[in-house]
């Protein structure tokens, strides 16, 4: 069942095309893996799918609609942004930055369940800005999830966190994704874990030269190569 | 003589307006606190003085003109704030000073009335009277009603507005609601201290609870305890001393916020932020 669908969507700023005429399908329990070197377009894309940048060429659907007709999808989507910005002394705990993502306040149990399978219970009472990178990140994770999302998107959502929380993050997303087959959309640099995770990748470098099944991407070695890590350092070099 | 003053009847007006305007400012206070607009108090509190200048010349009562020309004043700012992509706190500066240049022009043009202007910047809550009262009252129950109801999206979108747009949130419909709140806030609180000191009531014990590295609503409670507080001691205090009340009631707050920083200095606040 098709969840997304992407019809030629062109994106251009003054002097720039930042997406060009991309489109894909992402089907219910897809995990897909979006990759592309830094500058590709991936915040871009998600900016537009979120419906946080309006100014876009072509047509979003979820779940069959059209976002520019209706925002109901978003109650659908849980967004894990790439560093969640906030005040570092906002008087927020856990507790309360998970809260905000609940859209009834009838499903509070629902939280400290969710605490619990992210292993964040213990710190319900802390403050979020006391909180490493790791934690936090996990924090933004349960707030994505409160809401029984039927869709998750995150954008390269490791960025400047320890091994071991990435670990843990990886198992808690190839959980939520077989167990409780919720659709994921997750932009990353990282081939080796796009490998373990995705069914499905897409290479994005403003326009998409390849969206298919994870086995053939892996396959075909000259994309590998040149999506690899050290091709796309390379790449930014050179812009 | 000091048990004697809780017998006036304009002591119990004060002091029950005191404390609503308290609870208001500190609620208010905190949202513009951390959306990093801690000085737009002040800039509302100086564009009212032109709202007042204008009431006065116009005979009318000065607190109504104020509230029209601070509401619609801070809307449109904020608009061109967002519009032509002005930073906060330069918005402020052009609030600011247009308010109290116009008041100028204002009283320059009808010759002067010094004595009524003065109570409008110092406050004057010894003077408030019985219907002062009833609409302080009722306009602080509305205020927090409107609070409570749309708690989570007030909150959501000053933690971090993206994120809460992406939740489905009217992210811009909050922002301008807050600045209608904070217009009438400051309005409602000159009687109490004043223009030249309201934003002290918006910003220090909202800093001051912060510090105690709570969760929102325990720091809200905090905030509005030492508002509370500030603003029954303050009164007292000046009356018993016969001192302004609108500085006494912002030293108290100040009081607090230097105790709290020396606790936190040594270690006394368990956690840091």
């Amino acid at each position: 069942m098709k969840v997304v669908e992407i019809d030629h969507l062109t994106i251009e700023y003054p002097d720039v095309k930042a997406i060009d005429d991309v489109s894909f399908i992402v089907n219910q329990g897809d995990f897909l893996g979006i990759i592309g070197p830094n500058g590709a377009g991936k915040s871009t894309l998600f900016a537009s799918m979120l419906s946080l940048n309006t100014k876009y060429k072509g047509t979003i659907k979820f779940f069959n609609t059209d976002i520019r007709k209706s925002k109901n999808y978003l109650k659908e989507i849980g967004y894990v942004p790439q560093k969640p910005i906030f005040e570092r002394n906002f008087p927020a705990t856990v507790n309360d930055v998970v809260k905000m993502g609940l859209q009834k306040e009838s499903d509070e149990n629902k939280i400290d369940e969710i605490l619990q399978q992210l292993w964040i219970h213990e710190l319900s009472e802390r403050r979020i800005g006391e909180l490493s990178g790791g934690q936090q990140q996990r924090v933004f994770i349960a707030k994505a999830l409160v809401n029984n999302p039927k869709i998750l998107i995150l954008d390269e959502p490791v960025t400047g966190i320890d091994q071991q929380s990435i670990d843990l993050f990886y198992s808690i997303l190839k959980e939520l994704n077989s167990k409780q087959n919720i659709t994921i959309i997750w932009s990353s640099h990282d081939l080796d874990a796009v490998q373990k995770l995705a069914n499905h990748v897409a290479c994005l470098n403003r326009t998409l030269f390849f969206h298919g099944e994870s086995d053939d991407f892996f396959e075909n070695n000259e994309l590998v190569k040149q999506y690899s890590e050290a091709s796309m350092q390379e790449h930014m070099h050179h812009h | 003589m000091v048990f004697e003053i809780f017998t006036f009847s304009f002591m119990h007006r004060a002091i029950i307006s005191g404390i609503a305007i308290a609870i208001l400012c500190s609620v208010i206070g905190l949202f513009l606190v951390l959306r990093r607009y801690s000085l737009f108090g002040d800039a509302i509190a100086h564009s009212s003085f032109g709202g007042i200048a204008l009431g006065l010349m116009a005979g009318i009562y000065p607190l109504w003109t104020a509230y029209g020309v601070s509401i619609v004043s801070a809307l449109i700012m904020t608009r061109i704030k967002d519009k032509f992509n002005i930073s906060g706190d330069a918005s402020i500066a052009v609030l600011l000073s247009s308010g109290i240049a116009v008041g100028l022009v204002i009283i320059g043009l009808s010759g002067g009335f010094t004595l009524d202007i003065f109570s409008f910047l110092f406050g004057s809550i010894l003077l408030v009277s019985v219907n002062d009262t009833i609409l302080i009252l009722a306009l602080t129950g509305i205020i927090l009603i409107v609070i409570l109801l749309l708690y989570r999206q007030l909150l959501y979108s000053t933690f971090n507005e993206e994120q809460a747009k992406v939740s489905g949130i009217p992210v811009e419909k909050i922002n301008y609601l807050i600045v209608f709140m904070a217009g009438i806030t400051v309005v409602t609180s000159i009687q109490l201290v004043g223009v030249l000191l309201i934003s002290a009531l918006f910003v220090i014990p909202n800093v001051t609870a912060i510090m105690y590295g709570k969760g929102f609503k325990q720091t809200a409670l905090l905030s509005m305890s030492f508002s509370i507080f500030s603003v029954v001691a303050g009164i007292l205090i000046s009356y018993v001393f016969d001192i302004t009340p609108a500085g006494t009631i912002v030293l108290f707050a100040i009081t607090i916020f230097a105790c709290t920083m020396g606790l936190k200095h040594v270690g006394l606040l368990s956690r840091q932020n």
